[in-house]
């Protein structure tokens, strides 16, 4: 299969960058955190300094080291929840779009009514009747966060499969008689592969605030450490009305962060996808490089050819 | 009207799926929350006590699950969603004082969100290249952080630092609540620090989804066509947007149930009286039938919104009258 290319947009490059900084911090994460993220023997409240880069809780625990070691819980769970909730969404979609009939009706159907169904409370719900063990384990937690979050992946792939059900290739292989298995998922879904990336992003940028908000309302095991759990306590311990910033500023602006890059991806995805949608991002200086009109008011909204044409005709950009 | 009475049938089917995983959760899950909740209530429990908590899981727990469940659904039909454990009061009227708060804060906000959302990204679609498109990366922040984060920094910074709003509650402690001019106008003065967190968090998926649309429809032929006859600037714009703004309408079903998950959470951060903080309060007591009862009646409210934003959809755009949309 040939190599998918990425975009070389700014936009692209930023959010892998920022994304790449918090995977190497979910792997070593908990080995540079400086001090036990439970060891309650500082001063309480201390505001930032040299020791203790982001101060202290009220039970005079360090900060940062629960930040660093909070990656982990929060990124994996994240992860496991995306990857399972669009392997869902791609045997739900892929299945419904190119079988039809009875089968896509059904599906449709069950896709239909998880995304009525308002995920959060029903998460809540779940999660509130399991017993206290299970929820300090990431895998359950990630498979429930899955259970809710797979449909609008499934519902998206579902009418991409629906518009390359009658292509020549598939026709082709059906022809040749290839199991509808195989068709399915080694000619359909590579073609999906831009949709399969975005949602899975999707499902993960879902997956992180479904987690951190369990944790807020206190609906995770306190024994891990994660962004949410720490918002918990900072909330429980009324830091945002006694001004203590620095407890609950470090652990949300890390999830808005990853949550942003996740975001900053998509939109490399779609300007993948939409060739429409690149121009947007250029600067004046790449335009007039490509040919382009320097301003693009109105009418049509140029095409630009390729992303990699883009990417080796300007001077700094890494060449693919 | 075929493409209603489907919508209607699926989001009975979905209250169907609602109602019976409340029903079958507390029968299923590992762990015995009866007696766990029983085993909470202090002092002595009379059979009376524990007779209650039986029926308010629904059925009286006597006789077969098929059983139980028709009496569960039946009595859900009268209203009677169990009693409360620790608020020792009927769920339904906890809800209802709880309701009118949430679905006041919560609709103004997501009103407010759709139609300046839309509006800005109409114009950053019509400008595309502009600077501008500098919003973006911004919006795409404050999409990315959670309600509740953003919510609990501008509580921070603007009503306990700088005191431009008032802390926390919906209306001032000193007021009696009715329908006098001082305790409305103290209502509309405690609601606005929590519905501008909420636009600011919501705000921005609505302009990047009409944004993307609107670029794409200003490369079609007939913008090119009027802009080509002379038409004044603002028409072509508007004649543009109306058509990118189906898909907005469309996805206006899906994203409330995002909205309200997110906005329960915003009243959580600034106490105010609705259903999230009870939710809250519920999750942290363990009182099941109130967690259980703040679900169906989202569920339910969600599912109605929806409805309301088909028929919207459907009004405008008269293709779909035919199929749905994919």
């Amino acid at each position: 299969m040939k190599k998918l290319r990425i975009p070389r947009s700014p936009k692209v490059i930023i959010g892998l960058s920022i994304l790449g900084f918090f995977a190497l911090l979910t792997i070593f994460g908990p080995y540079l955190a400086p001090f036990n993220p439970n060891n309650t023997s500082f001063a309480p409240n201390l505001t930032p300094s040299m020791h203790h880069l982001f101060g202290t809780t009220s039970l005079g625990q360090d900060i940062f080291s629960q930040t660093l070691v909070g990656a982990r819980a929060t990124m994996v769970v994240a992860l496991v929840a995306g990857l399972v909730a669009t392997m869902l969404s791609m045997i739900i979609g892929i299945s419904a779009g190119y079988l039809g009939g009875f089968s896509d009706d059904g599906l449709s159907l069950l896709s239909n009514v998880f995304l009525a169904l308002p995920g959060l409370p029903l998460l809540i719900v779940i999660d509130s009747y399991l017993p206290v063990n299970s929820r300090s384990n990431s895998l359950v937690i990630g498979l429930i966060i899955a259970l809710t979050g797979w449909a609008w992946g499934a519902r998206v792939l579902r009418a991409q499969t629906m518009s390359l059900r009658n292509r020549d290739f598939v026709e082709s292989s059906r022809i040749i008689g290839e199991k509808r298995i195989r068709i399915m998922f080694s000619e359909v879904a590579p073609n999906l592969l831009p949709i399969l990336a975005s949602s899975l992003l999707f499902t993960i940028l879902y997956s992180i605030g479904a987690y951190v908000t369990l944790a807020y309302i206190g609906l995770t095991s306190t024994a891990v450490w994660n962004w949410g759990t720490m918002l918990f306590w900072a909330q429980a311990n009324n830091a945002p009305l006694s001004g203590e910033w620095y407890w609950f500023v470090p652990p949300g602006l890390c999830i808005a962060l990853v949550g942003t890059s996740l975001a900053l991806l998509n939109f490399g995805i779609d300007e993948f996808i939409n060739p429409r949608l690149r121009a947007g991002g250029l600067s004046a200086r790449q335009r007039r490089r490509l040919g382009l009109p320097r301003r693009l008011r109105l009418g049509l909204t140029p095409v630009v050819p390729r992303a990699r044409r883009l990417a080796s005709s300007t001077p700094k950009s890494v060449t693919s | 009207m075929r493409l209603i009475g489907r919508r209607l049938a699926l989001y009975a089917l979905t209250l169907w799926v609602a109602i019976t995983v409340n029903f079958l959760l507390p029968h299923f899950m590992p762990g015995n929350p009866i007696q766990t909740m029983i085993g909470k209530l202090q002092g002595e429990v009379t059979p009376q006590e524990i007779n209650a908590i039986r029926l308010s899981f629904g059925g009286g727990l006597n006789g077969s699950l098929l059983s139980q469940y028709f009496t569960y659904i039946g009595q859900l039909f009268h209203g009677n969603l169990g009693v409360s454990i620790t608020l020792s009061a009927s769920v339904s009227s906890i809800l209802k004082a709880a309701v009118p708060w949430t679905i006041g804060l919560i609709g103004i906000s997501t009103v407010i969100s759709f139609l300046v959302g839309t509006l800005c990204g109409a114009l950053l679609g019509w400008t595309r290249g502009s600077r501008l498109d500098s919003l973006i990366p911004t919006a795409t922040f404050f999409q990315a952080i959670p309600y509740f984060f953003l919510a609990t920094v501008m509580l921070l910074v603007f009503a306990s630092n700088l005191r431009w709003f008032p802390v926390l509650g919906a209306y001032s402690q000193n007021l009696h609540p009715g329908w006098s001019w001082a305790f409305v106008a103290s209502v509309l003065r405690y609601g606005e620090l929590p519905v501008i967190s909420i636009v600011l968090s919501s705000v921005a998926g609505w302009m990047l989804g009409m944004r993307n649309m609107m670029v794409t429809m200003v490369a079609e032929d007939f913008v090119l066509m009027s802009i080509a006859m002379g038409l004044p600037k603002r028409k072509v714009i508007f004649a543009a947007a109306r058509n990118a703004v189906l898909p907005s309408i469309a996805n206006l079903s899906l994203a409330i149930g995002l909205v309200v998950s997110g906005a329960l959470l915003v009243e959580l951060v600034f106490n105010y009286p609705g259903v999230g903080d009870l939710l809250l309060n519920a999750v942290q007591s363990q009182d099941y039938p109130l967690i259980q009862g703040i679900f169906l009646c989202i569920t339910l409210a969600v599912l109605a919104a929806n409805l309301l934003a088909d028929l919207v959809y459907l009004l405008l755009d008269p293709r779909t009258r035919t199929e749905v949309a994919p």
